[in-house]
């Protein structure tokens, strides 16, 4: 690992203070790779905050250009950014608050072999997109390549959270939690609304649970996490892997 | 006996009401849902066979066939998709 120039002793200072973190754990997160699949309200909560604390080398991807309605919630863009690619938009906020860490852009949808070729060459992954679909594909890509997955979720006043990482024998993956079978959409933001501050307070702890990972602190598994803003709750819920699981039941236990 | 059921995102509006104590003598989760879905209406669609929702008993994610004693609390959720 290559020593911290006084720059970056300062910049990180505060996460050095941390003794979880200390200059071990900035180094790792400096040496680190994360993949963040979708650059909206919670993409960019992630982004931002993933750039800042200096994890070295981050990759978005978002296929969506930046409206007017998106300025509501979605906080690395801004006016400026009205007609732009989502990832292209993000990156620039990301670099001009971090100049220090790379951030490489993917303007396009990820799937079937890209998403397995981005998810593998990754440390970590978090699923920020907006939809069922993708969220299945993200989570198969995870546990074939064995790569920990942060999803995170938000629409109207709730919003899910969940670590998976199949690296670990009991840890469950996301179809364990929701099979893929079925009808279960949401719906687009557009017809059934989102708090503003939701996707944030969804995203950072999307933020919070990555960058543990990549500075090896230990990270909760097998857990949902329910938040009710209007409850202003939080719950948890056991999730324990299913034994029939089509997507990791397979898996070898654990062994790297 | 008495279970407390709990309803999350969507389910919550769906059904208008975030929790309800029901007297029931539903033997496992399916007997339960079974229960509920013969309100009709949007118990009937949310809770149908092709929807997507989990259930967790006592905060711990369960099947169908687990098994329900008094002073349950029952929980159950969509996933949410959003972004």
């Amino acid at each position: 690992m290559t020593e911290l120039s006084d720059q970056a002793l300062l910049r990180y200072s505060r996460h050095i203070l941390l003794p979880e973190l200390d200059i071990a754990g900035q180094q790792a997160l400096l040496g680190a790779r994360a993949l963040i699949v979708g650059a909206g309200g919670l993409g960019s909560p992630v982004a931002l905050y993933l750039a800042s604390a200096g994890v070295g080398q981050l990759t978005i991807a978002d296929d969506d250009v930046v409206e007017l309605t998106n300025l509501q919630r979605q906080i690395a863009h801004d006016k400026a950014s009205l007609g732009r690619n989502k990832a292209e938009s993000a990156a620039a906020r990301m670099l001009a608050m971090n100049p220090e860490v790379a951030v490489r852009v993917i303007g396009e949808r990820l799937a079937g072999q890209s998403l397995a070729d981005e998810v593998a060459r990754h440390d970590v992954v978090l699923d920020c997109s907006d939809n069922f679909a993708t969220r299945h594909a993200v989570n198969r890509a995870c546990v074939a390549a064995g790569v920990p997955l942060v999803s995170g979720a938000a629409v109207r006043f709730d919003g899910q959270l969940a670590v998976f990482d199949t690296r670990q024998p009991a840890s469950p993956c996301y179809h364990c939690l929701f099979p893929e079978e079925g009808e279960a959409n949401d719906g687009p933001c557009a017809t059934f609304g989102v708090l503003a501050p939701l996707v944030g307070v969804i995203g950072s702890l999307q933020a919070v649970e990555a960058i543990k990972l990549l500075a090896g602190i230990p990270v909760a598994l097998g857990r949902l996490t329910l938040y009710d803003a209007l409850e202003s709750s939080f719950r948890s819920m056991k999730v324990p892997r299913d034994p029939a699981c089509p997507v990791c039941s397979g898996r070898s236990s654990g062994s790297e | 006996m008495k279970l407390n059921l709990l309803y999350f995102a969507r389910l919550k509006d769906a059904f208008g009401r975030d929790h309800e104590t029901l007297e029931s003598d539903a033997a496992s989760v399916g007997a339960l849902l079974a229960e509920l879905r013969a309100r009709g209406g949007a118990w009937a669609d949310e809770l149908a066979e092709g929807r997507v929702f989990r259930v967790a008993l006592n905060q711990e994610l369960a099947t169908v066939d687990s098994g329900l004693a008094a002073g349950d609390e029952v929980a159950i959720f969509p996933p949410v998709t959003g972004g």
